[in-house]
């Protein structure tokens, strides 16, 4: 069984989606020129999620990426729901206010967010009531707390991932009437998902990263190499200061039962995460909600198994760690992914794999004849080459299909070898999770122009 | 060489009297700039100012000060002919498709090739002749089009086999061939020189050049030219002439008063190598083939190649103006293609050695013409720009137009479809500009096919029924940035793609075009026609009235609710615009122009009507939507929506009232249709359209009412012999020459514009005749249709040629439109053309080099007539261009 090339690009090519920031009268003003983003599952369903989208009422872009685990249905409502509470805590008070008299009135509601989907990326249509509830609770509680202050992004970053792991317990608690919606709060809550977002506006950078996905910026050096710079920090077994404080959280008795074989409790991998009730609740609440929650909640082992060792929830958050990075003209572009890329790929070999593709699409080296002798055949032949080697490049049109390609194809001399791709790519279901992870993947590319006009201002 | 001959005339002011320069040959290669010369003020006013020193604005000061101008200063930014002229590849080709650019070519030709006499400055003109190659049977039949207009013109010109190409041009690979024109007089020339021998000769004519002097901007007052600011200071001047080439829209928009020059660069490459081992002879011709989009001109023994690739780089969007073009890249990946065509036509120069790849700008129009002529709004300025790459070609005889435009105040020869009123400020938008742009490059090469639309900058202006239609299998075409129906595709029919519905011959929309005529002819159709221009013309007293008069060559003194057919005339008796006048009130009129007069006819007015307070001129063309009801059941729907009864005894021919149709009332309907069918055209206030639209349609269904477009309409007016202007008629038509003697009033009490050309005509005769033809021997399955500018042969010999045709459904014939003369077999001169020189004639025309026979007719079947019509009047007019 073999896949043909082009078997292989239509798999690596169906949840492609690539974004350009519409240009006005022939000028492009924003610090991003655009995104690819892309997808390759391996579980089916597959559990990672993605977001794209411009705020609309305050200035920037939100990206993210979301890794589900025990199911996709807390990666799906976060990948639904947070860059709304981003965007909300970001808004100034007087448009808070605005919103909150239009939906009172019954009036049209100015816009939040543009969004950026793939026609694959789904909102949940039944929820969509729900969520907004609890949305605008949060917003009448920004409205009320109203502190006049200008909102910083690293507060509202962090206000916004907290507001709304709380909103997705609260809800699940209080459940709903209708069996469908209290299935799917509960269901939310009993998974787990991390998620790495950036906001981007003008040359502020900001990253908040909860769980072990990861946000890497790809520098170019003066002598056109490239190099990676993390702007994120896993948060798992590897990272000491992260061990380190789940440690400082607990009592000292439950010093080695905290982490074992590189897990938290030694269950989970993570060591932040939206949902994971399970790490979070105390017992007597997990009893009681699963025992009134339905039949299905009930049958699922896995629900219904109290972490070993469990004495003072809660063990996990879903706080972000913010970091902030003003952008240089040589911050070519960002790469933000899931453990899925991480774990078969260097940061070093990302930056290099991406930085050349991006250049062979935009500035390829260009040919000077000079003083040299060249006959036009020499020169034929050599565009002939050239020609023939970006279009090689030019098979993917889209960077994170690109990254996708070497990551699961790459051989151990780091080029794409097409029999292990196809390989890889027909693994059967119940197989392909033991070779590889759900890979997600958005490259954001910086405007140097834009990104070095804003410096010289400063 | 051409460089380094200019560096040492750098002194600023240029003087052929100056005997230092004289004795210096252009091949002297000296490059002694170092003393720079003491600058000579400007002068502090001049008759004209030309800004531009490359190829066409040293074309307009030759040209002016030749016509007895001599009050001229030619300011140019850097140095003369540093430009796009001095880079362009000096091919002279003669082989145009619009015969308007044909004739400026030839003129061209013929003035470069005794320009070294005339000034001692070495042109290097040489008589290569050129051969455009054909490697497709369609590339054969454009090409044998242009044969045929070449051959009328005089000039020699033959349809050759791949062999005998081979002979003309031993180095080009004949095997994917299938023909190819010879054009033995076509020629190269030393660009930069050329340019340079003008500005000599107009330098010793008195025109006073300057070399680094920019003009900031033109100052304009009261609607005149009145001076332009400079780096160097202010020069007064009564006409200012933009030659600024890519820099020319720029230059347009620099002063507080805007002029819209259309115009946008793009990167032009093209190869220069070294000689081969046996150096190529300069006698060699160019080849062009423009199926693998290339030129190829011998150059100092090697050869210049050149193209117009399919992705363009459009460059300078952002409007930076530079000194002189340097510093651009070479850009050999984007050459490839071209480099790869080459090699395929010419094998043998593989081993020829690369010189250098030459990025040269050119600068493109949204219509591939240049633009030329008076800016609508500023008197006294005018325009020489957008050569479109062929600014050799077309310089000389652009410059000597543009010239006679000046000083006689209209050119010798009809310019309209280079006016630079052809456009508005709708088509100068840069993002327009730069995707227009993009399209228009690859065309140069592309095959120009009847019928072709641009695809780009499109659904700008709409009707309000845009979508509506659209929705209904509407195709589009674009007429002055307006979306304009072809036709409706049928549900369930699919019509071939854009690239494959290209085609000289019987075209794939034909039998849907059949059906909405059919539906014309026996039940009724709905047109929207609103993209036409319409002007409210109004005044306290009767200002209106005696304005119109004297520029309407009709009567306009008619009873309220009366539709007047009248063409706005010059002093020759001209047709500047042919139009439709209802007056509304005793002292309001409504005026339905072509929508291409949009601005042209503006200007006009806004030129000649007397400047009173109490005389207003208004545009209304966008508050109405205009519903052309075409068709005997026409009066059905109308009358059925209105409850107003709408025969003839009610509502004659060439009436129009405002009334209520559906829930929508102030509605003027006007009994005419455009075609000589029945019907009426419905002016609906735009709020309005959608209603009217549905209620005509939903009252319409039970009299078998469908939508039509543009392509029925065409064939209907042209079976009846109704001209268009633009098409048919220009401003060298006059009444007289196309049988509207009837639409003229000589005698209507009043002076007005060309009545006395007219009077003349009338005594003299006419020297060319607007004549219908049938075409007899044609198959319309199987041969090529015409277009329009075939030749006419009468008797065997040349006497005009079509401008414009259709297939006429009810002859189910072709009809072809066009003018004879009768030229003196021996001088050539132009003697009179009577009924009877028309009628005892045997008559052939030319399409594509195969004659076909046709019937000439002075006027229209009358059994093609139904309608029952006021008695003092016909329904003679149309104008719907293609």
């Amino acid at each position: 069984f073999y896949l043909t090339p082009p078997q292989v690009n239509s798999i690596l090519k169906a949840n492609e989606y690539s974004f350009k920031v519409p240009e006005f009268d022939g000028k492009n003003v924003s610090s991003v020129l655009g995104f690819d983003s892309n997808q390759l599952p391996a579980n089916a369903p597959i559990e990672d999620r993605r977001s794209a989208a411009t705020c609309l009422q305050t200035r920037g872009m939100l990206l993210g990426v979301f890794d589900g685990h025990a199911g996709c249905a807390c990666a799906q409502a976060v990948s639904e729901r947070l860059f709304y509470y981003i965007a909300v805590s970001l808004l100034p008070h007087e448009t808070l206010l605005e919103i909150e008299n239009a939906v009172e009135s019954g009036r049209a509601l100015l816009p939040i967010l543009q969004w950026h989907k793939h026609p694959n990326d789904y909102f949940s249509k039944e929820a969509s009531k729900l969520y907004f509830n609890s949305l605008r609770t949060y917003w009448q509680e920004l409205i009320d707390l109203n502190s006049g202050e200008t909102t910083d992004v690293r507060e509202a970053l962090i206000n916004a991932f907290k507001r709304l792991d709380n909103d997705i317990s609260l809800e699940a608690q209080v459940g709903d009437p209708n069996s469908f919606l209290n299935y799917l709060v509960l269901r939310v809550a009993f998974s787990g998902a991390t998620a790495c977002v950036a906001h981007v506006d003008g040359v502020d950078l900001h990253i908040a990263n909860t769980g072990d996905s990861r946000a890497m910026l790809g520098v170019q050096e003066e002598d056109g190499s490239w190099s990676a710079v993390n702007l994120s920090y896993d948060h798992n077994a590897q990272n000491e200061h992260e061990v380190e404080r789940v440690k400082m959280e607990h009592p000292k008795s439950e010093e080695k039962s905290l982490v074992k074989q590189d897990r938290l409790l030694g269950l989970l991998m993570p060591f932040r995460a939206f949902g994971d009730v399970k790490f979070k609740w105390s017992i007597e609440l997990q009893k009681r909600v699963i025992e009134s929650g339905p039949d299905q909640l009930n049958d699922n082992e896995y629900t219904k198994f109290i972490p070993p060792n469990y004495h003072t929830p809660p063990y996990l958050t879903a706080e972000p760690e913010v970091i902030h990075h003003k952008l240089r003209p040589q911050d070519k572009f960002l790469v933000l992914a899931t453990d899925g890329l991480w774990e078969t790929m260097h940061r070093q070999d990302v930056a290099r794999i991406v930085g050349e593709y991006l250049t062979g699409v935009h500035h390829q080296q260009p040919i000077a004849v000079g003083g040299y002798k060249v006959t036009l055949g020499q020169m034929h032949g050599l565009l002939t080459e050239r020609r023939a080697r970006i279009s090689s490049v030019f098979e993917d049109q889209n960077a994170a299909t690109h990254l996708i390609r070497h990551a699961v194809g790459n051989n151990e001399f780091g080029t794409v070898d097409h029999e292990r791709l196809s390989k890889m790519l027909s693994l059967p279901e119940e197989l392909a999770r033991m070779y590889r992870d759900d890979i997600t993947i958005i490259v954001v590319q910086f405007n140097s122009h834009v990104i070095g006009a804003y410096q010289n201002e400063e | 060489a051409a460089g380094m001959f200019l560096r040492l005339l750098s002194d600023i002011q240029w003087r052929a009297a100056n005997p230092k320069w004289r004795r210096m040959s252009s091949s002297q290669r000296s490059t002694s700039t170092t003393a720079e010369p003491h600058p000579v003020s400007l002068p502090a006013q001049a008759q004209v100012v030309i800004c531009g020193g490359g190829i066409t604005g040293t074309s307009v000061a030759y040209h002016l000060s030749k016509m007895g101008w001599k009050d001229i200063v030619l300011l140019e930014q850097g140095r003369l002919a540093a430009g796009t002229t001095r880079f362009c590849a000096g091919i002279v080709s003669t082989a145009r498709p619009v015969s308007i650019e044909l004739k400026m070519a030839h003129y061209s030709n013929k003035l470069y090739q005794q320009l070294e006499q005339e000034t001692g400055v070495p042109t290097g003109y040489t008589r290569t002749g050129s051969l455009s190659l054909a490697q497709t049977q369609d590339r054969l039949i454009s090409l044998k089009r242009v044969a045929s207009s070449l051959s009328v013109m005089g000039i020699p010109c033959e349809i050759i086999t791949p062999k005998q190409a081979l002979q003309l041009h031993p180095l080009i690979n004949i095997h994917d061939l299938v023909g190819a024109m010879y054009v033995p007089e076509d020629a190269l020339v030393t660009s930069a020189n050329v340019s340079l021998a003008l500005a000599t000769a107009a330098s010793r004519n008195g025109v006073q050049i300057h070399e680094r002097t920019s003009v900031s901007h033109v100052t304009v007052q009261k609607g005149r030219v009145t001076g332009v600011e400079t780096d160097r200071g202010r020069i007064q001047c009564q006409y200012f002439v933009n030659c600024a080439g890519q820099w020319a829209y720029e230059l347009g928009h620099s002063g507080e008063e805007p002029v819209h020059i259309p115009l946008h660069a793009c990167e032009h490459f093209y190869l220069l190598t070294h000689p081969l081992t046996e150096p190529l002879s300069s006698s060699l011709p160019t080849v062009v083939d423009p199926d693998g989009r290339i030129y190829i001109r011998n150059w100092q023994g090697g050869i210049l190649s050149g193209g117009f690739e399919k992705n363009p780089k459009p460059l300078f969007t952002e409007g930076r103006n530079q000194l002189e073009i340097q510093n651009l890249q070479e850009d050999w990946d984007h050459f490839g293609p071209l480099l790869s065509a080459l090699l395929r036509r010419m094998p043998g120069l593989e081993a020829l050695q690369i010189l250098q790849l030459v990025n040269c700008p050119e600068s493109f129009t949204p219509d591939m013409r240049c633009i030329m002529g008076e800016s609508p709004t500023a008197r006294g300025y005018f325009v020489l720009a957008g050569m479109n790459s062929a600014g050799i070609s077309y310089g000389g005889g652009a410059g000597k137009y543009l010239a006679e435009w000046m000083v006689n105040g209209y050119p010798s020869d009809n310019v309209w479809p280079l006016d630079l009123k052809r456009f508005g400020t709708l088509q100068s938008s840069r993002t327009f500009l730069r995707h227009r742009v993009m399209e228009v490059m690859p065309l140069m090469c592309d095959l120009k096919v009847p019928r072709w639309d641009f695809q780009t900058g499109r659904q700008l202006r709409t009707s309000p029924l845009y979508d509506r239609l659209d929705a209904q299998g509407a195709r589009w075409m674009e007429k002055h940035g307006f979306e304009r129906v072809k036709y409706f595709v049928p549900p369930g029919k699919d019509l071939l793609d854009l690239d494959h519905s290209k085609t000289f011959y019987k075209p794939d929309w034909f039998d849907i075009v059949g059906a909405e005529v059919k539906c014309c002819k026996e039940a009724v159709c709905v047109i929207d026609m609103s993209s036409f221009t319409k002007f409210e013309i109004s005044s306290t007293g009767d200002q209106a009235l005696e304005s119109l008069q004297y520029l309407f060559s009709n009567d306009l003194d008619v009873p309220v609710g009366h539709v007047v057919h009248t063409g706005m005339l010059n002093e020759k008796g001209g047709y500047e615009n042919d139009c439709s006048i209802a007056r509304i009130s005793k002292r309001s009129f409504f005026m339905i122009s072509p929508t291409d007069q949009q601005v042209h006819c503006w200007a006009w007015l806004k030129n000649r009507l007397p400047d009173d307070s109490n005389l207003t001129l208004e545009d209304v063309t966008w508050k109405y939507t205009a519903l052309n009801l075409i068709g005997p059941r026409a009066v059905d729907v109308l009358s059925e929506l209105s409850y107003a009864p709408m025969t003839a005894e009610h509502f004659p021919s060439l009436f129009c009232k405002e009334m209520s149709v559906g829930y929508a009332n102030g509605i003027r309907v006007m009994s005419i249709t455009h075609t000589g069918e029945p019907g009426f055209v419905l002016y609906i206030p735009i709020e309005y359209a959608l209603h009217v639209y549905n209620e005509v349609m939903n009252m319409g269904q039970k009299y078998g009412i469908r939508n039509a477009g543009y392509y029925a309409l065409r064939s209907l007016r042209i079976e009846k012999f109704f001209a268009f202007w633009g098409q048919d008629l220009d401003a060298f038509t006059t009444p007289m020459e196309c049988g509207r003697e009837f639409q003229v009033k000589l005698e209507k009490g009043m002076e007005f514009v060309g009545q006395e050309a007219l009077l003349e005509q009338k005594q003299n005769g006419v020297h060319k005749r607007f004549t219908m033809f049938i075409l007899e021997d044609h198959d319309t399955d199987m041969d090529l249709w015409p277009w329009w500018g075939e030749p006419i042969f009468r008797n065997g010999r040349y006497v005009g040629k079509t401008t414009s045709s259709a297939y006429s459904y009810t002859l189910e014939r072709h009809v072809c439109l066009g003018f004879v003369h009768n030229f003196d077999e021996k001088t050539g001169e132009e003697l009179v053309v009577t009924t009877d020189f028309i009628n005892q004639g045997e008559y052939e025309i030319d399409i594509a080099g195969q004659r076909f026979q046709a019937k000439a007719k002075l006027y229209p079947f009358s059994s093609l007539f139904t309608q029952r019509r006021r008695k003092d009047e016909v329904e003679l007019s149309g104008y719907q261009r293609e």
